[in-house]
């Protein structure tokens, strides 16, 4: 029963990203949006956290949250997936259940 | 002017996700206005503000990413980065927007205001400071 596990907050003003992380079974996907796409940045001191949990959890990052805050998709964690609204929407209709780290 | 006072803006917060760096933007451009000794310093989060290369067309929202290239027309030359910010993110100098001022004792050289500073340097400006607003 995959779940997603969504995150708008930095990883270096909460710790949204670390717990979505922790709770994150295998199979199931985590959603970076708003200032969570901060944390899809390779070269940071969270990175590692993502790129160890990559072999079990999909993580996906928002594109205009990347474009506004002047991300290039060269820096983010390799792996990741840049993906857009309407694949967003259909990352809530894949999985069973969304829970939201604030 | 014996009333001109030292203000320091201490910006910790990343842009968009909330409304702290937009309001900070507009108070300094507001102090600078009553010709106040200005200063701006990004920490922590803060030095996502001043990222090149956004874009908010995606968003819907206002981009007010160039409204810091007009600080220097406003006399606000001092803009200080915290380098264990910049580190902990992965990013350098060279991710950020080209700030400059034009230096009237110099003919107007154009200079750059982005000033990379450790922890304890910005404490000590901090110190030196009349008021420090923190956003």
């Amino acid at each position: 029963m995959p779940i997603l596990h969504t995150v708008n907050k930095s990883p270096f003003e909460r710790n949204s990203l670390d717990s979505a992380i922790s709770h994150a079974l295998k199979g199931s996907s985590v959603m970076l949006y708003e200032d969570g796409v901060y944390g899809a940045m390779k070269g940071t001191a969270s990175a590692d956290k993502i790129s160890g949990a990559m072999k079990d959890v999909s993580f996906y990052v928002l594109g205009p949250d990347l474009k506004a805050r002047g991300i290039d998709e060269s820096k983010l964690i390799d792996g990741i997936k840049v993906v857009d609204y309407s694949d967003f929407v259909q990352l809530t209709v894949d999985n069973d259940k969304v829970s939201a780290w604030t | 002017m014996s009333d001109v006072k030292n203000f320091l803006y201490l910006n910790r917060r990343a842009p968009y996700g909330t409304v702290y760096a937009w309001e900070s933007l507009e108070v300094v451009l507001i102090g600078a206005a009553f010709e106040q000794d200005v200063s701006l310093a990004f920490v922590d989060d803060g030095v996502y503000q001043i990222m090149k290369g956004q874009d908010t067309s995606g968003l819907g929202i206002k981009n007010f990413s160039p409204t810091y290239s007009a600080l220097g027309d406003y006399d606000v030359q001092k803009i200080y980065v915290e380098k264990e910010s910049l580190d902990a993110r992965g990013l350098t100098v060279e991710d950020l927007l080209d700030l400059k001022y034009e230096d009237e004792d110099d003919d107007w050289a154009e200079k750059d205001s982005i000033k990379v500073v450790s922890a304890e340097e910005l404490a000590k400006l901090m110190d030196e400071s009349d008021v420090v607003l923190s956003f």
